[in-house]
């Protein structure tokens, strides 16, 4: 294994506390409980919402489709409980903004669905047929993003692809659910990524893992001897797990503004997408569940195997309820994560983590002016200059923002982090990048 | 239900601050400010005092004149009258209103009426005693020669006109010399420059660029032909330690760019370099940080932290599609 590798800028958020990881990362995966009802969102990944196949009144098994695929950059739902279903209505969602979901009443018999069926194995499987069965189980990407995995293994054939790229870097603080999968199913890990190399028709594929989760590099290296499948020891640093950023460390290549991965000869995807990946073809299972950290200010800080639809009040019940004064609950990590208002949101496909921060943690700050230190110009893994994109967005001058490239950001908040003048640097950048959205559909129109 | 607080991610922050970084400065500056005190005796405390107090008086009545937010004590307007201090002559007592005149200069007219913090192109307590050393001359190039109190050339004055003997190296490197209140102990100064790179609230480039230049220019441009330089004598002699670690490190008045910042601390080592050799003065290290300060909207147009993407790294993929 050579060096760590990395890329340039970033941040060690709470190093001190092992970048808060210590909390839940020794905390094998366990089965949350199941609640008495169900809230699926019809939108839980990029792309057109799904469309509901079932109405109010009918039963539905574990594991039944609910809602079909609403175009080829969308996944259908799948039932996590059998039941009733109960309605559909718009609900809240960790994103804030309200969605249509299906609820389901829970009968708990969790009947799983005749639909279900063993397909064939790997090596009769042919790579439109492996993305079909991803599509069919309704598989998105799992670390946060949730941008459907089958139209990732499905580039134009003009782009070429020479590499699978896993990302296994779980870069954002409390986070373990990667590290635990990684821990605790690498065989299965190594066969999603087969299946994916197969579907890709690559001749190699690279798992790239933060220098913090030796355990679990461990794990998976005892399972890629003779497979054209290597282990990449990243550099702790955040964002090591962006995905252009996690190129960059892993095969030195760069992808340039407004470009994708594609465009550089490779595809990117999570380490728990490619263990969801062998779940759907070795089993037959589509996303109806996930694992999640639930972690700080909680009694029992947890990896927990969540039905989809679990509303967080829920979640946090099972973990013992918060343990002292929490001023905030976060979905997704402390530096990318939502923040928010209630417990009412269920957990989703794209849910990576629910965070409780106590008012120490999360301390509220005020902004002063900016000293010019440089610090987020540092940090910025873009090579962008934060604090002068917040000047021009406080003037409103967003045209200057747009040609100081605030589209290149991708809000990863490590400036922010940084800023003892404590700016809202990333707030304003994208406060510009919506201004300028909203001006090009007007000049559009 | 309960009700949390909402706000924009990120949800956690370091714990760095203005005022720490600040306070950083001034303990970093605290071995200098007690040689200083130590070598040019109590007068010097008093001026080191009047500057401070005057800076962060004349930044709280300012700020509450214009009805902003008083942030004089964030620390920076106290480091301001503490940079001003270490770069004064020491002057007997009855003089101490031209600490005062000074600091209210930098506060008021260099820093608060280009905006304050962070928006100052010139660095204040600079461009306070360039105004000071062209008002009245002859307060501010007086020196006084440490503990036997008689007036003395400054090493570098020393080397420029002749006349008085050169200073040992250790004199020099303690601060047993003429010149300014805190310029002289260069030991002094450079260990406080190694607490703020630890601390990581200065980077090496400018004052590395900046001091490694005079040192080679100086030494390749010897009084006995090429190559004849004391480079030595120049690092420890004047105020380049000053003014590299702690003057031209500023950060509203210094480059962004790592690139920038480079090209101009090889710029004020330059004109260091030149104005110390063949111009008028003996010493040259704040002028040359004023002008060079004057460059540095240029320089950060001109160089831009590379954007992801656009580095030559990128042609190393062949496949890449446009």
């Amino acid at each position: 294994m050579a060096a760590k590798r990395s890329f340039k800028g970033g941040v060690h958020p709470l190093k001190r506390m092992h970048h808060g990881k210590i909390l839940s990362e020794n905390s094998a995966i366990s089965a949350c409980s199941v609640p008495d009802e169900v809230i699926l969102p019809i939108s839980q990944h990029i792309g057109a919402p799904a469309v509901p196949i079932v109405a109010a009144g009918d039963r539905v098994d574990m594991g039944q489709k609910i809602a079909e695929a609403g175009g080829f950059v969308s996944v259908p739902i799948f039932a996590s409980v059998s039941g009733t279903v109960k309605s559909i209505e718009a609900c809240s969602t960790l994103s804030g903004r309200p969605c249509d979901s299906i609820i389901i009443e829970n009968d708990h018999e969790d009947r799983l669905s005749g639909d279900i069926v063993k397909p064939v194995r790997l090596a009769e499987l042919s790579g439109q047929q492996i993305i079909d069965i991803i599509k069919e189980a309704g598989i998105v990407g799992l670390g946060g993003a949730a941008f459907p995995t089958h139209v990732k293994l499905s580039p134009p054939p003009e782009k070429k692809i020479d590499t699978l790229i896993v990302n296994g870097a779980e870069c954002e603080p409390y986070l373990t659910a990667d590290h635990r999968v990684m821990l605790e199913y690498p065989e299965e890990i190594v066969r999603g990524i087969k299946a994916m190399m197969k579907a890709l028709n690559v001749k190699k594929a690279i798992i790239g893992i933060e220098a913090n989760k030796r355990d679990a590099i461990d794990a998976i290296l005892k399972y890629t001897h003779n497979e054209n499948i290597d282990v990449t020891v990243l550099r702790v640093k955040y964002p090591q797990g962006a995905e252009k950023q996690l190129i960059d460390s892993v095969i030195d290549r760069q992808v340039p503004s407004g470009k994708l991965p594609m465009d550089v000869g490779c595809v990117v995807v999570n380490a728990g997408t490619a263990y969801q990946v062998s779940l759907a073809i070795e089993q037959g299972l589509p996303l109806y569940e996930r694992v999640v950290t639930v972690t700080g200010a909680v009694n029992q800080p947890s990896n927990l195997m969540i039905r989809l639809g679990t509303p967080l009040s829920h979640v946090i019940s099972h973990v013992g309820g918060f343990s002292g004064d929490v001023a905030k609950v976060i979905s997704g990590g402390p530096m990318m994560g939502v923040s928010q208002q209630d417990l009412e949101a269920p957990i989703e496909k794209g849910s990576s983590g629910v965070l409780a921060l106590t008012h120490k943690m999360a301390k509220a700050t005020r902004e002063s002016d900016c000293i010019r230190c440089c610090k987020c110009i540092e940090v910025c893994p873009m090579g962008l200059l934060p604090f002068l994109i917040d000047a021009h967005s406080n003037s409103n001058d967003f045209e200057a923002a747009d040609k100081d490239s605030v589209f290149d950001c991708m809000e990863c908040g490590a400036c922010s982090y940084i800023c003892p003048a404590n700016r809202y640097l990333v707030q304003s950048i994208r406060l510009a990048k919506a201004e300028l959205t909203a001006q090009r559909k007007k000049e559009k129109q | 239900m309960d009700k949390f607080a909402m706000s924009s991610s990120p949800h956690v922050r370091a714990s760095e601050s203005t005022r720490r970084i600040m306070i950083d400065v001034i303990i970093a500056l605290l071995p200098a400010t007690v040689c200083g005190v130590y070598f040019f005796g109590i007068d010097a405390l008093w001026i080191i005092l009047v500057c401070v107090a005057s800076a962060v008086g004349t930044e709280a009545v300012l700020q509450k004149l214009m009805r902003r937010k008083v942030t004089a004590l964030d620390g920076s307007a106290a480091l301001t009258g503490l940079l001003l201090a270490l770069n004064l002559p020491v002057m007997a007592p009855g003089m101490l209103w031209l600490p005062f005149v000074g600091a209210a200069f930098a506060i008021a007219i260099v820093k608060q009426a280009f905006g304050g913090i962070g928006s100052n192109f010139l660095n204040p307590a600079l461009a306070a005693r360039a105004l000071l050393m062209v008002s009245w001359p002859t307060a501010m190039t007086t020196w006084t020669m440490p503990v036997d109190a008689v007036s003395a050339a400054t090493p570098l004055a020393a080397l420029k006109y002749g006349g008085d003997a050169l200073s040992p190296y250790l004199d020099m490197a303690v601060g047993n010399v003429g010149g300014t209140i805190g310029e002289t102990s260069a030991i002094a100064l450079i260990i406080g420059g190694l607490y703020l790179l630890i601390r990581r609230v200065i980077d090496w480039r400018i004052p590395g660029v900046f001091i490694a230049t005079v040192a080679l220019f100086t030494f390749i441009a010897g009084p006995e032909g090429l190559f004849t330089g004391d480079a030595l004598y120049h690092m420890l002699g004047g105020g380049l330690m000053l003014g590299a670690i702690y003057m031209a490190t500023d950060y509203s008045s210094a480059p962004m760019s790592n690139t920038g910042k480079i090209i101009f601390a090889l710029g004020c080592g330059i004109l260091t370099s030149v104005i110390r050799l063949w111009g008028g003065f003996p010493e040259g290290v704040s002028y040359s940080i004023l002008l060079m300060n004057l460059v540095v909207p240029l320089l950060d147009k001109a160089f831009k932290p590379k954007l992801f993407g656009t580095s030559r790294r990128r042609a190393k993929f062949k496949g890449v599609t446009e």
